[in-house]
C-alpha cells in the first residue's frame, strides 16, 4: 500500500479519490555531537478516510517523530532531509507556517501520551476546550461554552456541565485523556493522530479510551493514526498496521494478516512476545538484543543482529519493501520463510 | 465503563455539586481561585494583617505616635521603657517608639521598590532569555552571571562608597532612591534565573506542544500558555524577596553605607546603638523586633502565595 500510495491520482483542486494523508519517503535527521542520528529513514504510509492505521514500534523507532513531522511540530534540531507529507494531495512540508497553522486542529489534530501534562494546568478544562471554538471559529464565550459542554458529553465525560470549571489535576488519567480527545476532535478534523494515547493509563481505562476513539472515528468518518508500542491494544481498532523498526517500515499489512501470519521476523517476534493465557507457566518469548543505536546503524538490514533468519545477504543488502501479496509488504529478504513458519 | 455506571456517577456528582453551590460558579481563573484560597488561610491572613498594619504605619506615622522622632532630650538618654515612652529613649534621648514608627516608611519603601524594580527588569530579561533560547539566551545569561558573581554586600559596599561623596545634600528621598537602585541592581539576577528556568520548563512542557498541535498561534502560546505558567514562580520569589530586601537594607544601613540620617531607619537605629547593647538593649531590640516581624510576615505571605498558585498543591 505504501508503495503504490504516491502514484495515486491526486490533483490540487479537484481532490476526490486518493488517500487523505500520505507520508512519502520521509527522512528525518537529528544532528548530534556524535554525528547525525537518522530517526526516520524513508518512511511511507498512507491513510484513507474513515480508516485506522496503527503505527507500531518500540521507543526510538521513529513513529512519534513521523507524527511530529505530519503536525509540523518537530523540535529543533530535528529536520526533514527528504520526502513529502501530503494532506489531500497538498505537500505540507513546502507550506509556510502561516498556511499550515489553520490546518492544525481544524484538519489534522493530535493527542499525546500523557494527558495530564498535555493540558495547561492553569486553566479550567472547559475553558481550554471552549478556547478551540473561540480561536478557530470566532464563537462568543457563551456559544463556545455550550459547544465545549457538548464535546465533553461526546467523549462521555460524566457530569460534563458541572465539571466545566474544574482544573486538569482534578480529573483522573482516563478522564484527562477524554478531555484531550474532546479538544482534538472539537473542530471535526479529518485526521486524528493519537500518539500512544493509552500508555499512561491502566489496563481497563486503556480499553475504554480505545473504544471511545474507535466510536468517534466511525461517527465522524475521520482517518485515525494510532501510534503505539503495544500490539495488544490495536487488534480490535486498526484496519492496517505499519510496523516500524529503526526509522523504517518493516512490515505494512491489514491487521488480520499480521496477526495470522507475520511476514517480517521483527513482527513475528513482537507477536510471540505477547503474553498468552494458554502458554501460562512457560517462559515469555523475547526478542534478543537491543534496538540499534541511530548513530551507528548496522549495515544491510537494521534488524539483522537480532534476527534468527539472518543470512550473509542481510548484512550487506538493505531489503526493499517486498510485495507479499494483497496489500501486504515486508522488508525482509526471507519473508517467504517467515510466513511459512507462521502458518 | 458501561453507560449505567456513568449515569450513576454523574448523578452522584450532581448531588455532590449541589451541596457546594460555590463550586458551580461562572468562569474561574487560576488567579481568582488562588485569591479565594488565600483568603481562607490563616497563614496568609495573619501576616497580611501585620504587613497591612506596617504599611499603614509607613503611610500615616502620625496616627500611631504623638512624639516627634527628632526631638532629643539628652537628660533622658538611654532611659528604659516607661509609661511615658513605651520603648524608652535612645542615646540622644529621642523616643525609640516614635523612631521605630517613623522607621517603617523608609524600610518598606526601599524594600518594595527595590523588589519591584528587580522583578520587572530581572523577570523581563529571564523571560526573554528562556523564550528565545539560542544565542540570545547565552548572551543574556552571561550578562546576568556577571552581576550574579558580585557578592551582594561587597558589591553594595563598593557602589555605595563610590557614591558616598556625590550623595551629600540630596535629602532623605535621594538617599532612599540611591539605596533602592543599588539593591535592585544587585538583586535582579536572582529573579532572572528563576524567570528563565520557569520559562524553559514551561516551554518544553507537553501542553505547549499539544497547543501547537491543535493550531495555537505563537502569540497565543506566549500569552495563554507560557506566561501564565511562568509567572507564578516569579511572583512568589518577588513576595519572599520583599522581606529579604528589607533586611538587606537594614544590613547596609548597619554597615553605614545604606540609609543614614536624616532618614530614620531601623538599620540605622541598630547600628547607632550596637556598642551600647550591654548597657541597655532596648534601643536595638525594638527596631530589630519590628524588622524581624515585617520580614517574617513577607516570607510567610510568599509561602502562602506559592501554595495557592500551584494548582497541584491545592
Amino acid at each position: 500500500m505504501a508503495e503504490v500510495a504516491h502514484q495515486a491520482d491526486v490533483t490540487e483542486v479537484g481532490y476526490q479519490a486518493g488517500p487523505l494523508l500520505e507520508v512519502d519517503n520521509l527522512h528525518v535527521e537529528f544532528p548530534t555531537r556524535d554525528g547525525i542520528a537518522r530517526a526516520v529513514n524513508g518512511v511511507s504510509y498512507s491513510l484513507e478516510q474513515g480508516k485506522t492505521l496503527a503505527v507500531l514500534g518500540e521507543s526510538g523507532s521513529g513513529k512519534s517523530v513521523t507524527a511530529q513531522v505530519i503536525m509540523g511540530i518537530l523540535d529543533e534540531p530535528g529536520h526533514v532531509s527528504a520526502g513529502e507529507v501530503r494532506f489531500q494531495g497538498r505537500n505540507l512540508l513546502t507550506m509556510s507556517e502561516k498556511e499550515r497553522r489553520p490546518l492544525r486542529g481544524n484538519k489534522i489534530a493530535m493527542i499525546f501520551q500523557d494527558a495530564l501534562s498535555s493540558l495547561n494546568p492553569v486553566f479550567t478544562v472547559g475553558w481550554q476546550i471552549a478556547e478551540m471554538f473561540r480561536v478557530h471559529q470566532g464563537l462568543t464565550r457563551r456559544e463556545a461554552k455550550q459547544k465545549a459542554i457538548e464535546m465533553m458529553d461526546r467523549v462521555r465525560l460524566p457530569a460534563a456541565k458541572n465539571r466545566y470549571n474544574d482544573y486538569p489535576h482534578q480529573f483522573s488519567g482516563g478522564m484527562r485523556q477524554r478531555i484531550m480527545i474532546a479538544m482534538a476532535i472539537a473542530l471535526g478534523p479529518d485526521v486524528l493522530i493519537a500518539d500512544e494515547p493509552t500508555t499512561a493509563l491502566d489496563v481497563t481505562v486503556q480499553a475504554q479510551i480505545m473504544g471511545l476513539l474507535h466510536d468517534l472515528q466511525r461517527e465522524s468518518n475521520m482517518g485515525l493514526i494510532l501510534i503505539t508500542h503495544d500490539l495488544g491494544v490495536v487488534a480490535d481498532v486498526a484496519d492496517d498496521i505499519a510496523v516500524m523498526y529503526a526509522g523504517r517500515i518493516v512490515e505494512h499489512a491489514p491487521v488480520h494478516d499480521i496477526y495470522r501470519a507475520p511476514a517480517h521476523p521483527y513482527t513475528k517476534g513482537l507477536i510471540e512476545s505477547i503474553p498468552r493465557v494458554d502458554l501460562k507457566g512457560q517462559e515469555l518469548h523475547a526478542i534478543k538484543g537491543l534496538p540499534p543505536n541511530l548513530l551507528r546503524m548496522p549495515s544491510g538490514c537494521a534488524f539483522h543482529p537480532r534476527c534468527p533468519y539472518r543470512t550473509d545477504q542481510c548484512m550487506t543488502d538493505t531489503p526493499p519493501l517486498y510485495d507479499v501479496g494483497g496489500t501486504r509488504h515486508s522488508a525482509c529478504h526471507h519473508w517467504t520463510e517467515v510466513i511459512d513458519d507462521a502458518r | 465503563m458501561s453507560d449505567p455506571q456513568i449515569a450513576a456517577m454523574s448523578r452522584h456528582e450532581d448531588e455532590d455539586r449541589s451541596a457546594h453551590p460555590e463550586m458551580t460558579g461562572q468562569v474561574r481563573s487560576l488567579w481568582s481561585d488562588a485569591w479565594h484560597d488565600l483568603l481562607r488561610k490563616p497563614s496568609f491572613l495573619i501576616p497580611l494583617v501585620i504587613v497591612g498594619l506596617f504599611v499603614l504605619i509607613a503611610i500615616f506615622p502620625g496616627l500611631f505616635t504623638n512624639a516627634d522622632p527628632e526631638y532629643a532630650e539628652l537628660s533622658k538618654s538611654m532611659q528604659g521603657p516607661s509609661a511615658e515612652a513605651w520603648f524608652g529613649y535612645d542615646l540622644q534621648g529621642r523616643d525609640v517608639f516614635a523612631r521605630t514608627i517613623y522607621g517603617a516608611r523608609p524600610s518598606i519603601i526601599v524594600g518594595t521598590l527595590a523588589v519591584l524594580l528587580a522583578t520587572l527588569f530581572g523577570g523581563l530579561i529571564g523571560i526573554i532569555a528562556g523564550y528565545a533560547g539560542g544565542w540570545i539566551d547565552s548572551l543574556l545569561s552571561r550578562f546576568t552571571e556577571i552581576f550574579l558573581g558580585l557578592p551582594y554586600v561587597l558589591g553594595a559596599i563598593i557602589i555605595l562608597s563610590a557614591l558616598a561623596n556625590t550623595r551629600s545634600g540630596i535629602g532623605s528621598f535621594g538617599i532612599m532612591m540611591i539605596v533602592t537602585l543599588v539593591m535592585a541592581l544587585l538583586g535582579w539576577p536572582l529573579v532572572t534565573r528563576i524567570a528563565r528556568s520557569a520559562m524553559l520548563a514551561v516551554k518544553h512542557s507537553d501542553y505547549v506542544q499539544a497547543a501547537r498541535g491543535l493550531g495555537a498561534s505563537p502569540v497565543r502560546i506566549v500569552f495563554k500558555h507560557l506566561l501564565p505558567n511562568a509567572l507564578a514562580p516569579i511572583i512568589v520569589i518577588a513576595t519572599i524577596s520583599v522581606g529579604t530586601f528589607i533586611s538587606a537594607e537594614a544590613v547596609l544601613s548597619f554597615l553605614g553605607i545604606g540609609l543614614r540620617p536624616p532618614v530614620i531607619s531601623w538599620g540605622v537605629a541598630i547600628a547607632d546603638h550596637q556598642n551600647l547593647m550591654r548597657q541597655a538593649a532596648h534601643p536595638v531590640l525594638f527596631p530589630a523586633a519590628a524588622l524581624t516581624v515585617v520580614v517574617i510576615a513577607f516570607v510567610m505571605i510568599g509561602d502562602a502565595v506559592r501554595e495557592a498558585l500551584d494548582p497541584k498543591l491545592r
